[in-house]
């Protein structure tokens, strides 16, 4: 069986979401939609599940705060606790205040980083990746929404011509 | 129209009555004379209410504490001149700060709760410099907020005339005493002086009310106008206040709060007690907004407006920490002797206050209000507001206690009562004003987009 696909393309986003929020009623299922910029409120009307990167940084923070003090306390108390101008190196919280700029940026930086990477990762980015656009006028001023074909490709195609698409192709898609 | 609950009307009667006996108490009990102060301490050393701050008394004052101690009477016996003389200087000490007790703990809450009507009018002006979409549907509860301003600002201002009129110890460089005797203070009499320091007072709080009056004045006529000049003349006029208001804010900083210790200095004060009391404000209006809308008066604020002010709690909670840290880092890092004496006596007698207001201010605001979705929660954003708005008057307690009533300090009757009584006032003179005017403004520029906001 061939792995038919319909790219109904739209030169507008407000038609787009329309357009959506109808094949959703209608209950075809949207494999993708492609778009030149964001769309307010596309996730919503697609209906995907919020995304939980900001629980990853929160956590990616809870481990740069608890790497800062560990090394800091490693270095600066139970290694060489050397008196350093007068700075009290007896216990880490003693000489805490001068450990929170570290401790901050280090937070900082790996809830930055580790979140960026883990955005790069689940979305499949990196230098040499093959580029994915099914269409190229997706990156400059189309929209195209992508749906699986299953034996109804005339009832499919008659429905996203009346959801106001400037283009339906049907595609064989291996 | 909103209309004052009766319930909410005796409530705040109630908390003025009871705050009003309380002060009373709090006055009645102060010690008059050192007789008294020394029958205070020695019942105090024979541990029948051992407080925690007795036991980190600064050194200097540990040779006199021994000396009131009676259970010693052979050391007593023994007592030489100069020991009485330094006994009786150390029971006066005592009794000034004793006798500034209820001084201050009307000061503490009398100045924390005009300047959160202050931070209130600051965050309205930016509101409408800004030209914010999000907030006009909140302007009238901003302005009945800060209508508590002009009540606040007469009371305070009749207390800093009390001061100069010798009728307590808050601000030793307001005795000529102790002026005569201080070579430091001396110096900076040229600016620590009452005539200048009530005059500067007058201004401040004459420019502030000034603009909190015709802007809300403006406000009203645009309601009723058919083009927006009065919505340009309070743009202008925002803009101009809030120039005026950096300047006065710093110097108000140094006059009515830096001066309680006039041997100190430091440079970001007034941003410190800015950032403080403009989170605080930030907080009333969602407190009051909550409540309101929970009550059914504000159709159009929806969770979204919530949301924004939950963001500023947080952010401004950050920015607070921000530079509490900022000032407290430096001179701990850097300790030269004149400046951090100022938190040896913080860290010492005032520990758990001191380090409590950064858990308040700080760690919980930030843990609960990082959720996105904890923003949008009513019960949440009123536990967070609490705890904020109790931070922020442990911060001014913090900056002020410890030079009026240094190791004397408690947060018992006076203090308690004090805040009732401006807390029952700020409830009855906000909600009094929010009667006044309809609660959605009518012809602002902005309304429509307000009452539209979606975040």
């Amino acid at each position: 069986m061939s792995n038919k696909v319909i790219y109904a393309i739209y030169n507008d986003d407000d038609v787009l979401m329309d357009a959506v929020k109808k094949t959703r009623a209608a209950h075809y299922h949207i494999e993708d939609v492609f778009t030149p910029f964001p769309v307010h409120g596309l996730d919503k009307a697609m209906g995907l599940a919020p995304t939980r990167l900001a629980i990853c940084a929160f956590i990616y923070g809870l481990c740069g705060i608890s790497f800062a003090t560990w090394m800091m306390n490693y270095i600066m108390i139970q290694d060489w606790p050397q008196d350093i101008g007068g700075k009290p190196s007896f216990s880490y919280i003693e000489n805490m205040p001068s450990f929170v700029p570290i401790m901050f940026e280090e937070t900082v930086f790996f809830a930055a980083h580790l979140m960026v990477i883990t955005f790069y990762m689940r979305s499949r980015l990196w230098p040499f990746k093959e580029a994915e656009n099914p269409d190229v006028r997706t990156t400059d001023d189309h929209f195209l929404m992508e749906v699986a074909v299953n034996d109804n490709e005339e009832e499919l195609v008659s429905f996203f011509k009346s959801t106001g698409a400037v283009e339906v192709n049907v595609i064989d898609k291996n | 129209m909103y209309t004052f609950s009766s319930r909410l009307k005796t409530f705040s009667l109630i908390l003025m009555a009871v705050g009003l006996l309380g002060i009373g108490y709090g006055f009645y009990s102060a010690p008059k004379d050192i007789q008294e102060v020394e029958a205070l301490l020695a019942a105090d050393s024979h541990g029948s209410h051992g407080e925690a701050s007795h036991a980190t008394t600064a050194v200097a004052h540990d040779e006199h504490a021994a000396t009131t101690s009676h259970s010693d009477k052979a050391e007593k016996a023994n007592h030489s001149v100069k020991e009485d003389a330094e006994h009786k200087e150390h029971l006066e000490h005592v009794l000034h700060q004793l006798s500034n007790k209820p001084w201050a703990a009307v000061y503490v809450a009398c100045i924390f709760f005009m300047l959160l009507s202050l931070g209130t009018l600051a965050f309205y002006a930016i509101q409408q410099v800004a030209q914010a979409g999000w907030s006009p549907v909140l302007f009238r509860v901003m302005q009945g907020i800060t209508a508590y301003l002009p009540f606040g600002s007469v009371i305070f201002f009749v207390i800093l005339v009390l001061c100069g009129l010798h009728f307590n110890h808050l601000f030793i460089w307001l005795d000529p005493e102790v002026v005569a005797h201080d070579k430091l203070i001396q110096t900076k009499s040229g600016y620590l002086n009452f005539p200048f320091w009530i005059i500067r007072a007058g201004i401040f709080l004459l420019g502030w009310n000034a603009y909190r009056y015709f802007s809300r004045k403006n406000c009203l006529a645009q309601d009723e106008a058919d083009d927006n000049t009065f919505y340009k003349k309070n743009f202008k006029m925002s803009a101009l206040f809030l120039v005026f208001f950096i300047v006065t804010e710093s110097i108000m900083s140094w006059d009515w709060i830096m001066s309680i210790d006039p041997h100190w200095f430091s440079t970001l004060f007034g941003w410190y007690v800015f950032a403080s009391f403009f989170v605080s404000g930030i907080t009333t209006i969602c407190m009051v907004t909550l409540y309101l809308k929970s009550k059914g008066y504000l159709e159009h604020v929806n969770t979204s407006h919530i949301h924004d002010l939950a963001k500023f709690m947080f952010g401004i909670s950050v920015f607070w920490t921000y530079l509490w840290f900022s000032q407290f880092m430096l001179i701990w890092y850097a300790n030269i002797p004149e400046e951090v004496t100022y938190f040896v006596t913080r860290i010492q007698e005032f520990n758990l206050p001191f380090f409590g207001a950064v858990a308040m201010n700080f760690l919980f605001p930030v843990l609960i209000l990082i959720n996105t979705d904890f923003k949008r929660i009513t019960w949440v954003l009123v536990m967070a507001g609490t705890v904020i708005l109790l931070g922020h008057y442990i911060d001014f307690f913090n900056m002020i206690m410890p030079g009026t009533v240094g190791d004397q300090w408690f947060i018992g009757i006076p203090e308690i009562a004090s805040v009732l009584f401006f807390l029952g006032l700020f409830i009855y003179v906000v909600f009094t004003a929010l009667t006044k005017a309809p609660l959605l403004p009518k012809r602002n520029p902005f309304i429509e987009e307000s009452k539209h906001f979606h975040y």
